[in-house]
């Protein structure tokens, strides 16, 4: 049996419009795409790669809400969108962000000798499982004031190198991420909602912001409430 | 943006090239059609090989075993012993390998005498190459996305550099490079939907080094590996059978030594299915905790992808064409035959895995050959004149014309059409006649190209221009492999003939291919040692 699903359409020329297909609820989204794509419509245009939820190629949204194409099946009026907050390219690709990682210095800076243990790696394990999907990059109200943000995946990546043992150089991460960064963040929690690889960039943020108070850093938008007005 | 060195393909070996080269001094340019990390490398999961033990000869040994003949001892020796070293430094720039106590873990894979796969859970492609991501941001190498290769430019035997298709503008780009690194991929998707691969992995690099005369070796190796998942081909990591799951029958009886070599443990899963078997890997023994913990990957894709959970179920599989051991053909001071030109990884064939590939030799070959490679690339210092050279104007008028092509035959349908012929006729069991229709419906459909015309009008971001292309390609590449398929007449490691069942010693070499005047010659070469 069919159902009918709604697809945001952009192109430069004809600019934003939606439009109606019959696609197959037992498919994969990404599978009925490619169905429409050779049978029905050559001109729709979306993403795809590895169809196996690894390369974060192929991030939509699904009634709002941002899920990979490859691991999503499809139900009767669901309405399919690209990506907010990034650059459209054409119907359902989008231009990621990823030069939000050099600004976050997302990378090993100062690589030293440590020992490094199961506890070590636990620690990074689920971060470094990111696939650069956009996805919380998309889902982020903070974009609508602050087009600059650095984004929940750059903040998690810079934290998962931050927190590295075999990274020696602390201070530099942290300076790193204070503008437009770790306090324009609302802490609203939709990045991790929606993060499928199952990664809690709000908590990270959370716990870098406690790094750069213990760096000498505090919470510029809390002003002269920031220690009550206390002498410690 | 000028650069000394361009390198096509983002992958595990197209960025540690890319990483070595900059930090040697190079200015780096990393085209992909795609963005850098989501090239198929994401895909690995089982782990990556190296005698951590110091057991080097060990290591080299499995690996030449499992060649069948073909694997060339200098290189293999080579490879293997940079092994630790290069483990050692992705290890330095934060790559997450699971741990035991605070030593990298390492898991048993087929055909290995001890346990030598280094991994980061069953994510190890896509931990490698994020990581690697990382480090090439952070030494300023620079990436041009949603560029497709074309053409490689070729004058008086120098490769200069290539000509791209910008995808965004719907127009060619010709890009010089003191140096040129193919770093492409395989291309195991030309079987479609049959294979583990993602979309898209057909071998442009290696049909643009076959349009440009370069000598290609090997391409009938094709492995097919035995668990995929019977409906989708998603691969299940070889790394279930490591760490002791069983493949049963119907009847629930094991029929193969689950860590024998991946061209052994396919066939037989064939036999099996030829006889009227279903084939299933059972891991319900190894519990849910150490699933969870060493096969999350598993898990999820099973239950996605074929709606069973493996910690309570059989898992129903096929083998699925995987990996090419063949490619743009290697010498041992890792040139190709065309100056300027370089290839590393999948693409490349170093003669590494000879005639099959062990479990985790993949992701080290990557590693190896683009951190050697960056060195002799970075050596190449002749610039050529900015000029626009012949291959740029003509792909420019063909990109042109193909937009007057007619659409009268259609291309997807042709497509999947031949991507069943080949799954069916020149896969994991081959003989003449099948191999002699499937080189023939290849020819037809190259005629019927000229009719195969867009259907999508767009210069922008045209992905219908990008499967043309990509079809065309894959019409070359597998037009030279099945031809290649049809010259061993014999059995070998993966390439298996039916009625050639035996191995027989004057195939013990190579078969050479390149094109003259668009003409495909082959040439057979005893190997060197």
């Amino acid at each position: 049996m069919q159902v009918k699903i709604q697809i945001a359409r952009y192109h430069p020329a004809q600019g934003r419009f939606l439009q109606v297909y019959e696609v197959d609820p037992d498919k994969t989204l990404l599978e009925n795409l490619i169905a429409i794509k050779e049978g029905v419509d050559p001109t729709l245009t979306f993403p795809l790669g590895c169809r196996s939820g690894v390369c974060g190629s192929c991030g939509v949204r699904v009634n709002g809400r941002e899920r990979l194409a490859c691991t999503t099946k499809v139900a009767d009026g669901d309405l399919i969108e690209p990506l907010t907050s990034l650059e459209p390219i054409r119907d359902l690709v989008v231009r990621p962000a990823v030069e939000s990682l050099d600004r976050a210095k997302a990378w090993m800076l100062k690589p030293q000798e440590a020992a490094v243990d199961e506890e070590a790696i636990r620690q990074i394990e689920v971060q470094t499982g990111c696939i650069l999907c956009q996805s919380c990059y998309s889902s982020c109200p903070v974009f609508q004031e602050d087009p600059d943000f650095l984004g929940p995946f750059a903040l998690s990546r810079a934290y998962r190198y931050l927190v590295d043992r075999r990274e020696g150089e602390k201070r530099e991460h942290i300076e790193a991420v204070v503008d437009h960064g770790i306090w324009s963040c609302t802490l609203c929690g939709n990045c991790t909602q929606v993060c499928p690889m199952g990664i809690d960039p709000k908590g990270d943020i959370l716990l870098l912001q406690s790094w750069a108070t213990r760096f000498g850093y505090s919470n510029p938008n809390l002003g002269g409430f920031g220690s009550f007005g206390l002498e410690f | 943006m000028d650069s000394d060195l361009l390198i096509v393909g983002s992958g595990v070996a197209g960025l540690t090239a890319a990483i070595r080269a900059r930090e040697l001094g190079c200015k780096v340019l990393v085209v992909s059609k795609e963005y850098p990390t989501q090239a198929q490398t994401t895909m690995a999961q089982g782990g990556i090989n190296a005698a951590l033990d110091g057991d080097i000869e060990g290591h080299v040994a499995d690996t030449l075993k499992a060649g069948g003949g073909l694997a060339d001892p200098v290189m293999v020796e080579r490879i293997c012993s940079k092994g630790p070293e290069l483990i050692a430094w992705l290890d330095r720039i934060g790559m997450p390998f699971s741990r035991i106590q605070d030593r990298i873990a390492q898991r048993s894979l087929g055909g290995a005498s001890s346990p030598r796969a280094c991994y980061a859970q069953d994510y190890t492609g896509l931990k490698l190459l994020q990581t690697l991501y990382d480090r090439a941001r952070s030494v300023g190498v620079h990436f041009l996305p949603n560029h497709y290769l074309l053409n490689l430019i070729v004058e008086e035997g120098r490769v200069l550099g290539g000509t791209l298709l910008d995808l965004e503008r719907g127009a060619v780009r010709q890009q010089l490079a003191k140096a040129t690194i193919l770093a492409t991929g395989g291309f195991a998707r030309i079987y479609g939907n049959a294979s583990t691969n993602r979309y898209g992995v057909v071998g442009e690099g290696l049909g643009a080094a076959l349009r440009a005369g370069a000598r290609v070796s090997d391409l009938e190796f094709v492995q097919f590996h035995p668990t995929a998942l019977a409906g989708s081909a998603i691969l299940i990591s070889e790394a279930a059978r490591g760490a002791g799951g069983w493949l049963v029958n119907g009847e629930g009886e094991r029929f193969v030594d689950e860590l024998a070599t991946r061209d052994q443990v396919a066939r037989a899963i064939y036999q099996q299915l030829e006889e009227g078997q279903r084939v299933y890997l059972d891991i319900r023994h190894l519990g849910e905790d150490f699933i969870d913990t060493h096969l999350p990957q598993e898990r999820r894709l099973a239950l996605l992808h074929a709606g069973i959970d493996p910690v309570h179920e059989l898992l129903p599989i096929r083998p699925a064409p995987h990996y090419t051991m063949g490619g743009i053909d290697v010498a041992r001071d890792w040139t190709t035959s065309l100056e300027g030109l370089f290839a590393i990884g999948e693409c490349a064939n170093p003669k590494f895995h000879g005639a099959n590939r062990l479990g985790g030799n993949s992701l080290l070959e990557g590693l190896v050959t683009g951190w050697e490679v960056a060195y002799e690339a970075a050596q190449c210092q002749e610039a050529s004149p900015a000029i626009e050279y012949k291959q740029t104007v003509k792909d420019r008028a063909f990109l042109q014309k193909l937009f007057d092509i007619p659409a009268t035959i259609d291309r997807f349908q042709r497509r999947s059409f031949l991507e069943r012929v080949l799954y069916h006729n020149a896969g994991l069991v081959r003989e003449e006649q099948a191999l002699k229709g499937v080189l023939a419906t290849i020819r037809q459909h190259q005629q019927e190209l000229s009719l195969m015309g867009l259907r999508d009008r767009s210069w922008h971001y045209n992905t219908d221009l990008l499967h043309f292309l990509e079809y065309g390609n894959m019409l070359e590449v597998a037009e030279a492999a099945v031809v290649a398929m049809e010259q061993r007449k014999e059995s070998r490691g993966a390439h298996y003939r039916q009625d050639y069942p035996e191995t027989r010693k004057e195939f013990q070499g190579h078969l050479l291919l390149w094109k003259e005047e668009g003409v495909l010659h082959t040439q057979f070469r005893q190997r060197e040692w």
